[in-house]
C-alpha cells in the first residue's frame, strides 16, 4: 500500500475474506434468553466460526439425585425444563415405574397425558412468543404470553402450582382433576385458538418475519439425525419422528393426532411445526377429556405408595409403612432402564440404574436441547450475527435442562 | 421387531457383541462390546441394513466403584428407519480410562463425550476437541465419580488475561 498516494481509496472486494475479529457474546446478553456464551470469529457481520459455551446453570442434578430417595427427585425433575415441568415429571415417573415394573391406573395415565399436553402448549408458547418478540414482533409475543397465562391458570387449578408442580408420584399423581376441568379447558382452548390464529395471521406471511426466518439456521435431515436432534428441530427437516407415535407410551396410541413436519429445516419451519403441534396437543387433551374413565389415580401398593393419612395416624402398620417409605425410600429392584418420552424439545430420556436400595444409583437425563445446542455451531457457520438470535431462539435452549 | 430378534441380528452383524439376558434388562436390548474395534463395530451397527442405527440418542457413563471394570460407558442407539433401540455397554478400567471416540460415527457424540470426560474423567481417544463442557477449565476432579465428595470445595481460579489467553479454543470451533 505504501506506493499509493495518501488519500487514495482502495475498493475492497466484498467476497475477499477480511480481518477476522474474535468477539464474545454473552454469557449475559440482553438479546438472548438464557445464560450462554458464544465465542465468535467474525468477518464483518459474517460468522466464520463459533464456539458455543454452556454450563452456566449446572447445579449437579444427576449427582443430587443419587443422594435422595426416588420420590425426592420429582421436585428436581420439575426444574430441568422449567418451560414444561409436567412433561419432565411424567417422563421421570414413567422411567422409575418401568424400572419398578409397575403401571399407573388408567385414570392416572389419562391425567398424565392431559397435563403433559398442557405443559407442551406452555413450552411452545414460551418458545415462540419469545422468538417472535426477539425479532420485533412484540405484540405477537405478548399475545402468546397471554395464552400461556391462561394455561398456567389451568395448571394451577390442577396441580396447585404454576411452575414447581411436583405433580407425579411413583405409580400415581398427587391429586385428581377438578370436576369442572372439561368446561375450563373448553373456555381456555377457545381463547388459545383465537390467539394462535391471530399470531399466525400476524406472522406467517409478515415480510420482516419471513425474511428473518426463512433459510436461516438451515440443517438438512441427514446432518440433523447425526447430531442427535429430535422433536420440532428434527421434524422441521421432514423426518416425522415423534416418540408418542414411534414408541407409544401412556395411552398415546388411543388418540387421533398428526405429527406436523416441515420441509426446509430452517427457523421458519421450526416455528411453524411448533405452531401446528399446539393444535394437535389441544386435540389430544379434548379427546382425553372425553374418554377419561372414573377410577383410582394411584396404585394401591404399599411398597411404592404412601398410605392414606387416616391409616398413618390411626394404625401402627400404616405409620410404619409411611416411616419406612419416607426414611428409607422405595426399594426399586436392582437393574437399569432407558425410558424415552416426547418432551417439549424432543426426546427426553431417563437412563436409571438402581442397586436395590432406596436411592437411585445413577440418574442420567438425556436433555433434548443439549444436542440442539451442540448442533447450533454448525447451523450458524456462514450466517450473520443477527441470525444467532433467531436460531438460538428456535433451539429453545432451557438452561435447567441443558446444563442440569 | 422384538428385542429377541434384534439381539440375534446384532450378534450376527457384530460377532464381538455379547447380548445380556432380556429378563434382567426389563425387556430392553442390551449388548456388551469390547473396547478394541469399538468404532468399527459402531460404524457397522449404523450402516448395516438390518440394524441401521442412524442416531446416537445418548452417551453416558456409570461409575460402579469397587467393581472391575470400574466404569461402564453406555451408548443409547436408535434407528429411525426400523424404530428400534439398542443399548451398548463398554467396560472401562480405572487405571486406563480411555475409549475410542464415536464422534466420527455420530456427531452427537462430540458434546456427549466432552460431558462424560468432564464429569466422569473418561478420555475418548481421537476426539477432536476434548475439553470440559459443564464445568470450567480450572475445575479439579470429576464430580460424578462416586468417590468425589459431595461437599468438596474447589480452589479459586486465577484471573485470566483475555489477550494472553483468548477464550476461543486454539483448535477452534464447536467441533
Amino acid at each position: 500500500m505504501s506506493e499509493l498516494a495518501a488519500g487514495t481509496v482502495v475498493a475492497r472486494d466484498p467476497h475477499e475474506p477480511g480481518e477476522i475479529m474474535e468477539i464474545q457474546m454473552g454469557p449475559s446478553h440482553p438479546a438472548s434468553h438464557g445464560t450462554i456464551k458464544f465465542n465468535l470469529k467474525l468477518d464483518g457481520e459474517t460468522i466464520v466460526d463459533v464456539d458455543v459455551e454452556i454450563g452456566y446453570l449446572h447445579r449437579g442434578f444427576e449427582k443430587m439425585c443419587e443422594q435422595f430417595t426416588w420420590n425426592h427427585c420429582f421436585p428436581y425433575a420439575d426444574r430441568l425444563n422449567y418451560a414444561s415441568p409436567l412433561l419432565n415429571n411424567v417422563g421421570f415417573a414413567l422411567a422409575v415405574e418401568a424400572l419398578a415394573g409397575i403401571e399407573a391406573p388408567e385414570r392416572c395415565q389419562y391425567i398424565r397425558v392431559i397435563v403433559g399436553e398442557l405443559s407442551r402448549l406452555c413450552d411452545h408458547l414460551t418458545c415462540l412468543g419469545m422468538g417472535a418478540s426477539e425479532i420485533g414482533a412484540i405484540s405477537a409475543g405478548f399475545y402468546m404470553i397471554e395464552a400461556r397465562e391462561l394455561l398456567y391458570d389451568l395448571v394451577e387449578v390442577i396441580t396447585g402450582a404454576r411452575l414447581t408442580v411436583t405433580y407425579c408420584r411413583l405409580g400415581g399423581v398427587t391429586k385428581d382433576l377438578p370436576e369442572d376441568i372439561a368446561e375450563r379447558c373448553r373456555e381456555i382452548f377457545l381463547q388459545t385458538r383465537r390467539i394462535l390464529g391471530d399470531c399466525e395471521r400476524l406472522l406467517a406471511r409478515n415480510r420482516i418475519f419471513v425474511d428473518r426466518m426463512v433459510g436461516v439456521g438451515v440443517m438438512d435431515r441427514a446432518v440433523a439425525i447425526s447430531w442427535g436432534l429430535t422433536g420440532p428441530l428434527l421434524r422441521a427437516t421432514g423426518e416425522a419422528y415423534d416418540v408418542r407415535k414411534a414408541h407409544p407410551y401412556l395411552l398415546y396410541d388411543r388418540f387421533d393426532f398428526e405429527v406436523p413436519t416441515g420441509t426446509r429445516g430452517d427457523n421458519y419451519d421450526r416455528f411453524m411445526v411448533r405452531m401446528a403441534e399446539m393444535q394437535q396437543s389441544m386435540r389430544i387433551v379434548e379427546q382425553a377429556l372425553a374418554q377419561i374413565p372414573e377410577g383410582p389415580i394411584r396404585i394401591d401398593d404399599p411398597r411404592y405408595m404412601l398410605p392414606p393419612k387416616d391409616q398413618v395416624y390411626g394404625s401402627i402398620e400404616g405409620l410404619m409403612n409411611h416411616f419406612k417409605l419416607v426414611i428409607e425410600g422405595q426399594k426399586v429392584p436392582a437393574g437399569e432402564v432407558y425410558c424415552a418420552t416426547e418432551g417439549g424439545n424432543g426426546e427426553l430420556g431417563f437412563y436409571l440404574v438402581s442397586d436395590g436400595s432406596g436411592r437411585p444409583y445413577r440418574v442420567r437425563v438425556r436433555p433434548p436441547c443439549f444436542y440442539g445446542m451442540a448442533a447450533l455451531g454448525d447451523m450458524l457457520k456462514g450466517a450473520m450475527v443477527a441470525d444467532i438470535i433467531t436460531t438460538f431462539g428456535q433451539i429453545n435452549m432451557i438452561g435447567g435442562e441443558c446444563d442440569r | 421387531m422384538t428385542p429377541e430378534a434384534l439381539l440375534e441380528r446384532v450378534v450376527a452383524v457384530v460377532p464381538a457383541a455379547r447380548a445380556l439376558p432380556l429378563a434382567e434388562m426389563r425387556g430392553q436390548a442390551v449388548v456388551w462390546l469390547p473396547r478394541q474395534g469399538l468404532a468399527e463395530a459402531l460404524t457397522t451397527l449404523r450402516d448395516n441394513a438390518d440394524t441401521r442405527f442412524e442416531q446416537l440418542s445418548d452417551l453416558t457413563a456409570v461409575d460402579y466403584l469397587g467393581r472391575t471394570p470400574r466404569f461402564e460407558v453406555v451408548y443409547q442407539l436408535h434407528s429411525l428407519a426400523h424404530r428400534h433401540r439398542l443399548r451398548v455397554k463398554v467396560g472401562v478400567e480405572e487405571a486406563d480410562p480411555v475409549v475410542p471416540t464415536a464422534s466420527a460415527v455420530w456427531r452427537s457424540a462430540l458434546w456427549a463425550e466432552r460431558e462424560v470426560f468432564d464429569l466422569m474423567g473418561i478420555r475418548f481417544a481421537g476426539h477432536p476437541d476434548l475439553r470440559r463442557i459443564l464445568m470450567y477449565a480450572g475445575f479439579e476432579g470429576h464430580p460424578l465419580r462416586k468417590d468425589y465428595p459431595l461437599m468438596q470445595r474447589q480452589p479459586i481460579v486465577p484471573e485470566r488475561d483475555p489477550i494472553a489467553q483468548p477464550w476461543f479454543p486454539p483448535n477452534g470451533g464447536s467441533r
